[in-house]
């Protein structure tokens, strides 16, 4: 059986590429993709977490299951916001939405 | 209705007609008057139901007609307020209802009831007169209505309420409340005019000359109130009040309380009696519209003053007893009303307005009733009180009705710069007025004490008998010389007035006057005449015992001890003969010639200004007290002394402020507290400013690394 290791360094990886993503990327739908990336890094670490631990509870799959449905959620309501940027800045390029700026 | 009732109800009807003329009838003039000639007849109709009672009551002296109830609580007593009727009250109340309803009859005409408006009338000024157009087209002048006639009732209704609650109160209170009301009515008469500028002066100076005697009787109330302890007429005047009063010696001139309290209340009947030297309101006071207000002053509510001293006889003679030394006050009382009685004399014998000379007159003869009070002839001063004012009501209503017949010659000749009082533009006027002249020569002859058939010769007789009788040889020689000046001048008046020939056109249009002013005239002199009669000193020759002398046994019940009968004795009698007999034939010898003020050899200035009394107390009195309001207290205490300080507040108050502002406010509050943190946040905003990208990656790259420190310290701490 392969090692929980590994499964660990898998979602460790997989989250930072995400989060190198989220933080580099200039295009606002590439970062919406990399806190998708982060987010599915979290349920690999759910899901290895209850098969390898404790495997008779139900707790493990049903976090993943709602991480699922939030991530939905989320990325619906980010695109929305995209488009709405887009529509108004014709743009998506983060570095350029500065209007939180001073 | 039983007497007492009766006593309570008769002040009322008169205040009623005030309220009611003031509150619902004053734009009709006829029911105006109903209600006020009809609220005096009631209170008249009282009036001589209570006297007849009041004279058909054995010893009413001793135990009088009274009644009262509680008022005010003092501590644990009450003060009780009520009405006395005793000999006094009875008789005066006699005369006062007699020539309050005349004055309220003889109104309606004098005031041209029933005659159209005039053509340019105004409140407050005299009405001119109207001009008719008869048939013909010819146009004539009639006298005019006064403007404000119900005015008038209703002012009269108050006076009268006012001298009613005089006569009938027990207390000096009740008999103060009145005395005021009094005021007040003869400042709005004499004020009635308000239009002209004399007539609002002539208010003022009464009401102002009056009240420095009212003060001072109040001051003489107050100390009565606070030695006795109660107000009331019948408790004062018991023996043991009056020994306790007149043994307990005050610091002031040695005079006793009794002394000292009359004093006081003695001064207010100076003032309200015009008595020297508080004469000067009086002749002023006829400004009043008519003579009906000149009679109110001059007969009844100066009569008031006299009123209240007689009330007050037993305070001022406690200590005192017939034939004794007189007192200090009793002294002081007896100078003043002889030394008055002279000197308003002399003043009358150069005066040339009609009530002019009747006012000075008046003033004369009150100082007769207090001169004769100020040497204890209690009966002689209520009889001269009494007779004095018939006669004199019917003086002045008679000098009204000579004006009212001269206005009627004015409007006849259209000459209105002829003044309708000055007697000098009469003459003759005994043809075209004969009721008016027949009883004016009662009322003159009466004041001047024609022998026998007069009022007033038995009345005067009396208090120059008395004098006499008990020595006091300085008041009877003055009264002797002011009785013979008193004939005289109104000798003078009369014949300048009547008799002759008339000395103007105006003179010899002059009309006789309406029934409600002749009727009035007839009912006085008839008193003018009768009411000496029922004082004839028993003791007189021929006369005496024929009608019992009435008056006295009457009058004296009202003291503790009755006043004895006099002696008769000759000088007296020969010297009121001579005086009055003597002053109507120079009288008549000096003036039945006379044609103009030049020929007038008595218009000597200093007479005719009235020994400069009015000028002296200018001087003395009315220009320091516009000194006193102008420069002291205006001009020094107000905008110097307070001003100054309110300024001087006002400086310091600006200086304090000015160096808080300059070293407080605007240097640490404004620069260091308000601007340095606005500075300090500014240059912290200025440096903390470039974190704020706007950027959400660098954000989010800064708190990672919040993060990642955080998280690391937490779990370096917690993981040891």
């Amino acid at each position: 059986m392969i090692p929980l290791s590994w499964y660990l360094i898998l979602a460790a990886a997989l989250f930072s590429i995400g989060l190198f993503g989220v933080l580099a990327r200039r295009n606002a739908i590439a970062i919406l993709l990399g806190v998708e990336l982060m987010l599915n890094a979290v349920n690999i670490n759910l899901v290895a977490f209850w098969r390898y631990l404790n495997p008779i509870q139900m707790t493990g799959q049903v976090f993943a299951i709602i991480v699922f449905a939030v991530a939905a959620a989320e990325v619906a309501v980010g695109l929305a916001l995209v488009i709405s940027v887009y529509r108004s800045r014709k743009t998506i390029v983060a570095d350029e939405l500065d209007m939180m700026k001073w | 209705m039983t007497t007492e009732l009766l006593i309570w109800l008769i002040p009322f009807p008169p205040l009623l007609a005030f309220f009611l003329i003031v509150l619902f009838t004053n734009r009709n003039k006829a029911l105006s008057h109903d209600v006020g000639v009809g609220a005096a007849a009631l209170s008249w109709l009282g009036s001589m139901v209570v006297f007849f009672r009041a004279i058909g009551t054995e010893h009413l002296g001793e135990h009088p007609i009274e009644a009262s109830i509680p008022w005010l609580p003092t501590g644990e007593t009450w003060f009780r307020i009520g009405v006395l009727i005793d000999p006094l009250a009875a008789v005066v109340l006699f005369f006062v209802a007699f020539t309050i309803f005349m004055i309220f009859l003889y109104s309606v005409g004098y005031q041209n009831f029933g005659q159209p408006i005039g053509d340019h009338d105004r409140p407050g000024l005299p009405p001119h007169g109207a001009t008719l157009v008869d048939g013909k087209g010819r146009k004539y002048m009639v006298p005019s209505v006064e403007p404000l006639y119900s005015r008038f009732f209703a002012f009269l209704g108050l006076f009268a309420f006012g001298m009613y609650t005089l006569v009938v109160s027990d207390n000096l209170l009740t008999m103060f409340v009145g005395w005021e009301i009094m005021g007040l009515c003869s400042y709005l008469l004499i004020g009635f005019w308000y239009g002209k500028e004399s007539a609002r002066d002539a208010a003022i100076k009464a009401f102002m000359t009056t009240r420095v005697g009212d003060v001072f009787m109040l001051m003489g109330i107050a100390y009565l109130y606070s030695a006795t302890g109660t107000l009331s007429f019948r408790a004062i005047f018991t023996e043991e009040v009056l020994h306790v009063l007149s043994t307990t010696a005050t610091p002031i001139l040695g005079m006793s309380v009794a002394g000292l309290i009359a004093l006081l209340l003695f001064i207010g009947t100076v003032g309200k009696s015009a008595q020297w030297p508080l004469h000067v309101w009086l002749p002023d006071a006829m400004e009043g519209p008519t003579p009906v207000s000149a009679m109110i002053h001059a007969a009844t509510m100066v009569s008031a003053g006299v009123y209240a001293g007689i009330r007050m006889f037993p305070l001022l003679t406690a200590g005192w007893h017939e034939g004794a030394a007189l007192t200090t006050t009793m002294g002081i009382v007896a100078f003043i009303g002889a030394f008055t009685a002279l000197f308003a004399a002399t003043i009358a014998l150069a005066q040339n307005d009609i009530k002019r000379v009747l006012a000075y007159s008046t003033i004369s003869q009150l100082g007769f009733m207090v001169a004769s009070l100020g040497i204890g002839a209690y009966i002689a001063a209520v009889f001269h009180l009494i007779t004095h004012a018939f006669f004199k009501a019917l003086l002045f209503l008679g000098s009204g009705s000579v004006i009212h017949g001269m206005e009627h010659g004015v409007l006849h000749t259209g000459d209105h710069k002829v003044d309708p009082q000055d007697m000098f533009n009469m003459g003759g006027l005994r043809r075209k007025m004969p009721i008016t002249f027949w009883t004016f020569l009662i009322g003159g002859f009466a004041l001047s004490g024609f022998p026998v058939i007069t009022a007033g010769f038995w009345s005067k007789d009396e208090i120059l008998a008395d004098a006499w009788a008990n020595g006091h040889l300085a008041v009877f020689v003055t009264l002797a010389v002011a009785a013979f000046l008193t004939a005289f001048y109104t000798m003078r008046q009369i014949t300048l007035t009547f008799l002759g020939e008339p000395r103007t056109k105006e003179a010899e249009h002059a009309q006789e006057t309406p029934w409600t002013m002749t009727v009035p005239l007839m009912v006085l002199a008839f008193f003018a005449i009768t009411y000496g009669w029922v004082g004839i000193p028993e003791s007189f020759p021929v006369l005496g015992g024929i009608l019992p002398n009435w008056f006295h046994e009457f009058v004296g019940g009202t003291l503790l001890e009755h006043p004895p009968f006099l002696e008769f004795n000759i000088v007296p009698l020969l010297t009121s003969l001579a005086v009055a007999l003597g002053g109507l034939f120079f009288g008549w010898l000096a003036y039945r010639g006379v044609k103009s003020p030049a020929q007038d050899r008595l218009q000597i200035p200093v007479l005719k200004n009235k020994w400069y009394f009015d000028e002296a107390y200018d001087f003395l009195f009315v220009k320091p007290a516009y000194w006193f309001a102008e420069t002291f207290v205006y001009k020094w205490m107000d905008t110097g002394l307070i001003d100054g300080i309110l300024h001087g507040v006002g400086k310091v108050t600006a200086f304090l402020g000015s160096a808080i502002r300059n070293y407080i406010d605007k240097l640490i509050i404004n620069e260091f507290v308000g601007d340095g943190t606005a500075r300090l946040t500014q240059w912290l905003g200025d440096r903390l400013r470039p974190v704020q990208t706007g950027r959400i990656q660098q954000y989010m790259l800064a708190s990672l690394g919040v993060l990642i420190v955080v998280g690391s310290l937490l779990f370096s701490l917690l993981m040891r």
